[in-house]
């Protein structure tokens, strides 16, 4: 059954040339399955789509079945809850502690009790613990996110993700600060998670070779098209050359905020 | 495999907590706040009344020139109260600044505290007795309260500034005084020109209420037209006060964006 | 400027006016020290403080919901389309036109109007400031909390999260010293500011002064400005003490 089901989507922003354009694919629910293209091709966008935080400009976009865009704002959110999107950059204040980053994974589940709770004593340390433990960072749990390196920063949102009650999993490049063991790792832990679970994973990746080692499906993005949306066995090296033909190395610096002005604060 | 042990709240932060949620209680009880007036029925009905005997202000040609009057001199006092504090702050923060030794500093700093400890207000009223009613006491009073706080800030911005330029000309025989006017003070200026302008602000704020004590402006006419019970009056002078600081604000808001931009 | 202000320097040294401040100043010490007189000035001062810390805490009160209407990035219904929907933005806007209305109204307008209402006492100083602060409150709370960083915050919001939960793992840890360092600040603010709400009746050492000065006893009215100084020095201790804590 499919779970996402997109009829010539385009997206745009505001005034900005089209991100997405024409994009028509299905998803089954378990799928497991990889975006790659080069930077600047549309995959956040994609995923943003994936995850209603983008509306669609045109076309139709369907998730377990229901138009999410026809729906009411609260019913809309709902269905967000349902799935879980872990951006490029972690999502963790710096001055939090990893327990409490890594709990709100489940704050969509949670009153707003039993959160408020949490922040003074983490509800569940164990389930926190477990998770982190499978990305080699137990010992991390009562540190302070600002004191962990972008790797771990990286694993910890990895962490959170296996706390949500998630039935879809869209992951934005999970292994842009990891070396290669770690990634190796890392995308094992989500796969055999997502495997578990039976949840739906949809994953952008950089690294095309870990796509193509690990993906049985692969979807090849570039200038917001798809190129190509095939199984792993029938794409061949020419095919990803010509994906990243001309491709130049863009300094994307997601994480980049200018601090804000001080504010004034002497003798009234 | 052992689980990190949480870390435990600091002695202090658990102090702090206490200390503070102490003072805000018994600050509730010995207040004994008085709500009656608010919900019998008897009060609100009187509150009702009260409310609307504002309505409508005084529009009238005669009485809008004299808000319009009022409303210049609160920002004539506002202007020169700031203007001469800052003078006079400069030259009190050259001492403060620690340039005539550590006994001129420390004695400069406490006066300058004292100076700012004591609200506007408060020196306006002191004031009254020398200046008399209106509104000299009450630029005078601005200014003396300002000269505390901007000879305050002017001699930190001195002391935190780069010293080589003025110690530079120290080492070849330039007297500490010239030193500082043509090294220190050059150099903080920028500085001083944006606290100056800042407190200008604050200053036209604090100018419109001066006059409830007596020292001019649109409090003083606020005052006057409230002790005769003449509403509609005073209600135009509230208007007037609402968009005088709604007008400062704005432009105060729009500059700085303008200057962060550039 | 100088007609305006009826600037007159020379009137200070009127032969007049010279030798009222001479009688004045010459009475001032020794300051009145009675045990009587300061233990008046010692519960003056209580009340200015429990008045400022009263008013601020019905402030942060109010203050609290008003920013979470306020705050742009905390909006669920601009995910996704970027644009808010009409009632939200209605709500919103509203909310900017009180918090605008509520600290145009100089504190001292607020109180003396106060006084009207519910009489003399305290109880005139402590909404004064309520009202007061909370315009300020709120507004700069929501300045904070939009201009830092507001990816985590976002990230909770669309992954399925309310606008509280949002909140509280997402926006406060990234804020929150900042918006504790800006209460300790305005508690201080709170306090001058309550000194002066005895001139126009609402009780504390502003009240105290005004009834010396028109005794015209200037003993008193020494000892009520050492009070002050003591009183805004060491809360300007305690802040610098309380904000050095937290950041």
């Amino acid at each position: 059954m499919a779970i996402f089901n997109l009829r010539d989507v385009s997206v745009r922003y505001q005034d900005a040339p089209f991100a997405l354009r024409g994009i028509s694919l299905s998803i089954a629910s378990g799928e497991q399955l990889a975006v790659i293209g080069p930077s600047g091709a549309g995959k956040t966008t994609f995923l943003h789509t994936l995850a209603c935080a983008h509306r669609p400009d045109s076309g139709s976009f369907s998730l377990f079945g229901s138009e999410p865009w026809q729906l009411s704002h609260a019913q809309r959110h709902a269905l967000r809850a349902r799935l879980f999107l872990a951006p490029q950059t972690p999502p963790l204040p710096p001055r939090q502690r990893v327990v409490t980053a890594v709990l709100a994974g489940r704050l969509p589940q949670w009153s707003l009790w039993q959160a408020l709770r949490s922040l003074v004593k983490p509800a569940d340390t164990q389930a926190a613990y477990d998770a982190l433990a499978r990305f080699n960072l137990q010992n991390k749990l009562y540190a302070r996110v600002d004191r962990l390196s972008g790797g771990e920063r990286q694993r910890c949102s990895m962490a959170r993700l296996l706390l949500a009650n998630a039935e879809i999993l869209l992951v934005d490049e999970p292994l842009s600060a990891l070396d290669p063991t770690l990634s190796r790792q890392t995308l094992a832990v989500l796969q055999q998670e997502a495997g578990m679970r039976q949840a739906t994973l949809v994953c952008s990746l950089h690294q095309v070779e870990f796509a193509r080692a690990h993906f049985p499906r692969i979807i090849g993005l570039r200038d917001g098209r798809i190129e190509f949306d095939l199984a792993r066995e029938k794409i061949t090296d020419d095919m990803v050359t010509a994906l990243y033909q001309n491709d130049q190395e863009m300094p994307d610096n997601p994480g980049a905020h200018t601090a804000p002005p001080p504010l004034i604060m002497n003798y009234c | 495999m052992n689980t990190p042990t949480p870390p435990t709240l600091r002695v202090s932060t658990v102090l702090v907590l206490a200390a503070l949620l102490t003072l805000i209680i018994t600050s509730f009880v010995s207040i004994s706040l008085d709500w009656q007036p608010f919900f019998t029925q008897a009060a609100i009905h009187t509150t009702g009344e009260f409310l609307l005997g504002f309505a409508p202000p005084d529009v009238s040609p005669a009485f809008l020139h004299q808000v319009a009057l009022a409303t210049a001199e609160t920002l004539a006092m506002s202007a020169l109260g700031t203007l001469i504090a800052a003078l006079l702050g400069i030259m009190l923060a050259l001492p403060a600044s620690g340039r005539l030794g550590a006994v001129a500093r420390a004695s400069t700093r406490m006066l300058l505290n004292a100076l700012r400890s004591i609200p506007e207000l408060v020196w306006a009223s002191i004031l009254l007795i020398a200046a008399g009613l209106g509104p000299f006491a009450g630029t005078l009073a601005l200014a003396v309260h300002t000269m505390g706080v901007l000879g305050r800030l002017f001699a930190d911005a001195i002391e935190n500034g780069p010293t080589l330029p003025e110690a530079s000309l120290r080492i070849n025989g330039v007297s500490p005084l010239s030193a500082f006017f043509y090294a220190s003070l050059p150099q903080t200026l920028p500085q001083i020109m944006s606290y100056t302008l800042y407190r200008w602000e604050n200053n036209i704020r604090a100018a419109a209420i001066l006059g409830i004590v007596g020292a001019g402006g649109l409090g003083q006419m606020l005052k006057y037209h409230l002790s005769l019970f003449q509403m509609h009056q005073a209600a135009s002078v509230i208007v007037a006060m609402l968009l005088l600081v709604a007008l400062v604000d704005a432009t105060s808001f729009a500059l700085r964006r303008h200057m962060t931009r550039l | 400027m100088l007609m305006i202000s009826e600037f007159h320097p020379w009137l200070l040294l009127d032969a007049r006016s010279l030798r009222a401040t001479m009688q004045f100043l010459s009475t001032f010490v020794p300051p009145a020290h009675s045990a009587e007189f300061l233990s008046v000035v010692l519960q003056a001062t209580w009340q200015t403080i429990a008045m400022a810390t009263a008013g601020l805490t019905l402030a942060l009160l109010a203050a609290i919901p008003l920013t979470l209407i306020m705050t742009q990035c905390l909006s669920i219904s601009r995910l996704g389309t970027n644009r808010m929907s009409m009632p939200a933005s209605l709500l919103r806007h509203s909310a900017r036109w009180l918090l605008l209305l509520l600290r145009s109204v100089p504190e001292l307008v607020w109180a003396l109007l106060l006084v009207r209402i519910v009489g003399l006492g305290p109880t005139a100083g402590v909404l004064a400031i309520a009202l007061t602060y909370t315009g300020m409150l709120g507004k700069v709370y929501a300045e904070i909390l939009e201009s830092s960083d507001a990816h985590a915050a976002d990230t909770l919001l669309k992954n399925g999260n309310g606008r509280l939960t949002a909140l509280l793992y997402g926006a406060l840890p990234q804020a929150s010293s900042e918006l504790l360092s800006y209460t300790i600040y305005r508690w201080e603010c709170a306090i001058r500011g309550s000194v002066v709400m005895g001139f126009v009746g609402a009780g504390g050492l502003g009240q105290r002064m005004d009834e010396a000065m028109k005794m015209l006893a200037d003993d008193q009215v020494a000892t009520i400005l050492i009070m002050l100084i003591l009183l805004v020095t060491g809360c300007d201790g305690i802040s610098r003490l309380l904000r050095r804590h937290w950041t």
